[in-house]
């Protein structure tokens, strides 16, 4: 008898603890291609919960991370987010870098009235997924903005006129298909051609060598980091070196190792950059990063950057949300995101970030142009 | 400009497929079983010598050659362990052992070798020359030429020597080969790790051109297989052949119709060939004599 009292106590303990804190669920790749994206997704939130915790958390209770991993395989991501809502009892649930897994985890947290934040997918319909109560909120770039920035950085930086498109074979390259198209379409203009690869091709020289014939003068890449290194060695063996303007995909991983020399050629778009003059949030995050992390020394470790800066800044505009709501309720933390007003983050200060029509707190007049130099991600020109 | 670019590519690309498929007859013919995880062991064939290689610092050759004897002995484990063990008791569950091997393998590598795919830098990829106007790296020259050469010598191997002969009595009648005095178990064994030694050197030939990491075969793999029965499991050139024109037809529809079509009609290809030559393109309908 006194063996199930103390079993009980110590259970009635454990719960206890618990209650104490609140969850914060991550479901994002923590392995194969995407895994350095994860890491930087986990570190960006890892160092705002600390933040916050060392503020004494919130609603009087401290935060606390759980983790699980998509592998960048939708099934896979919505086995680990409703293990994460219905048995971790997280308050909120992050998500990873791939467009479809985020995909697949919208319907459910739409249904089950709980939030969702995107840090890195950048696939337009997560947030404009066309629920009449929308619980997915993002702090990271958007694909349909990305596609007018991307257009516009080949115009001016390289004069381009005739741009083909060469997109994985996935929901997210048909996101940005739809983007780029439309962003062409505004200004009067049609892409050279639009050409699919798979994640696992090894030779995209048939693609390439159509859009060479018809005529482009440049490249508009759409791939992580493993298929954008399969084009740049393509390009590489056709001998072709046209300019290539990138959607993010190349900063998740060892580029340069995969892509080889010309991997500075690739022109990609980021939220943030760690190098040049920082403003005292930047150089508050570096430092807390570099204290809890040995293997960051220096801005160039802090990789890839955009996964840690719009984790911390999506955790900080989360924390506002909660405490704006008093609760962990879904619909009051939703409603706390209409109600932020000002806040000084890394990637910029926010004005009313989030409204009922206005779920991405990221726009293009915030995106920074960069490339792989030695192995790290600096803006471009910064150092030939 | 256009064909001529997808002739290269189809022509390297279909030698790989043809590659991991000359590792599906040779076991096939010995013994009637196949390792269906043979992507997995060009998946081996490329970790194993990137290790050596990057890791170790060894010259390529040595590191190459060591990668394939690996290869052949993870062959004779595939045998021992998922293949004969089924076969003994008649059972075809070596179907399902074959793919959990592969799998425990694809595991293992991702635990040991790690999450990140790497990149196996060569100077045979870099290094290139102009044939008809277009750019095409040693690599692709030498990946078809290679795939060939080890077609023939397998060829050469079981019409000239002794080993070959045996393998072949094997082939035509296991019992009256035994009867014969031929170690029926050793040539099965033999011809597994020949066929994982196929598919390591496939693997070592993609990895600079690809990149290297734990599921690389999977594709490779399922492409391979389609090739096999495409070519007739029973004819060692009809799957170097039907390889070869799995790879051309893929890299044609992509070039003259788009990357949308190519998944499409070449798996549709396959089965409508099939629908017509029911025993692959260069197949024999087995007899059974009663």
């Amino acid at each position: 008898m006194k063996y199930l009292i103390a079993a009980l106590a110590l259970a009635l303990g454990a719960t206890a603890v618990h209650a104490q804190t609140i969850k914060i669920g991550l479901v994002t790749a923590l392995s194969g291609q995407s895994a350095r994206a994860g890491e930087a997704i986990t570190r960006g939130l890892a160092v705002a919960i600390d933040e916050i915790n060392a503020r004494g958390g919130l609603l009087g209770r401290k935060l606390e991370l759980v983790r699980r991993d998509d592998e960048a395989t939708p099934a896979k991501g919505v086995i680990a987010a409703r293990e994460l809502l219905f048995k971790e009892k997280v308050a909120v649930l992050f998500g990873g870098l791939d467009t479809p897994v985020s995909l697949a985890i919208v319907p459910i947290v739409n249904q089950e009235k709980m939030i969702f934040v995107g840090p890195w997918a950048a696939g337009t319909p997560i947030t404009k997924n066309g629920a009449k109560e929308n619980y997915v909120f993002r702090v990271s770039a958007v694909d349909e903005i990305v596609n007018r920035a991307m257009l516009q950085y080949s115009q001016k930086t390289f004069n381009a006129k005739n741009c083909g498109m060469i997109l994985v074979n996935n929901p997210w390259g048909e996101s940005n298909e739809k983007g780029l198209t439309a962003a062409l379409n505004a200004k009067g203009m049609k892409p050279a051609g639009i050409e699919k690869f798979e994640g696992n091709d090894v030779d995209v020289v048939p693609q390439l060598t159509r859009l060479k014939a018809a005529g482009a003068d440049c490249l508009f890449l759409v791939g992580n980091v493993g298929p954008s290194a399969q084009v740049v060695k393509s390009l590489d063996r056709m001998g072709w070196k046209p300019p290539i303007v990138s959607h993010w995909g190349p900063a998740g991983g060892r580029f340069t190792e995969l892509a080889g020399p010309s991997a500075p050629s690739v022109h990609f778009v980021q939220t943030y950059s760690f190098f040049g003059k920082q403003t005292p949030v930047g150089t508050k995050v570096l430092k807390a990063l570099m204290a809890k992390y040995p293997d960051i020394k220096g801005p160039g470790d802090v990789t890839p950057a955009v996964g840690v800066a719009n984790a911390y800044d999506a955790m900080m505009l989360t924390a506002l949300a909660i405490q704006n709501a008093g609760s962990t309720d879904g619909p009051k933390v939703r409603e706390g995101f209409y109600k932020i007003g000002r806040y000084e983050g890394l990637i910029k200060t926010y004005e009313r970030p989030f409204t009922p029509e206005v779920h991405d707190a990221v726009n293009e007049n915030d995106y920074v142009w960069t490339q792989f130099i030695d192995n790290q991600i600096l803006p471009v020109g910064m150092k030939k | 400009m256009l064909v001529t670019s997808a002739l290269i590519t189809g022509l390297a690309l279909g030698s790989m497929y043809g590659l991991l498929a000359l590792g599906f007859y040779v076991t096939y013919a010995v013994s009637s079983t196949v390792n269906f995880a043979q992507g997995s062991s060009m998946m081996l064939g490329a970790v194993f010598a990137y290790t050596l290689a990057v890791t170790f610092g060894w010259p390529f050759i040595p590191a190459a050659l060591v990668a394939l004897a690996l290869c052949s002995l993870y062959g004779l484990i595939v045998e021992r362990v998922a293949v004969r063990p089924f076969t003994r008791r008649g059972s075809s569950a070596w179907l399902m052992a074959t793919v959990a091997l592969g799998i425990v393998a694809d595991n293992a590598v991702l635990f040991t070798f790690g999450k990140e795919p790497r990149g196996f830098a060569s100077p045979w990829a870099s290094g290139s020359m102009q044939i008809a106007g277009i750019n095409v790296s040693y690599l692709q020259i030498a990946i078809p030429v290679v795939g060939l050469a080890l077609a023939a010598a397998l060829h050469l191997f079981s019409r000239k020597t002794v080993y070959g002969k045996a393998m072949l009595a094997v082939v035509q009648n296991a019992d009256a080969a035994r009867l014969m005095g031929i170690n029926v178990p050793l040539a099965i064994m033999l011809a597994y790790a020949a066929s994982t030694l196929f598919a390591g050197a496939a693997g070592i030939m993609i990895a600079p051109l690809f990149n290297v990491h734990s599921d690389m075969g999977t594709l490779f793999g399922l492409k391979a297989f389609a090739v096999a029965i495409l070519g007739g499991i029973t004819s060692a050139w009809g799957v170097m052949i039907a390889g070869l024109i799995f790879g051309l037809t893929e890299s044609l529809i992509t070039a003259l119709l788009g990357s949308a079509y190519t998944q499409i009609l070449s798996f549709a290809l396959v089965i409508v060939a099939l629908a017509v030559m029911p025993n692959g393109l260069f197949g024999r309908a087995e007899v059974k004599k009663v």
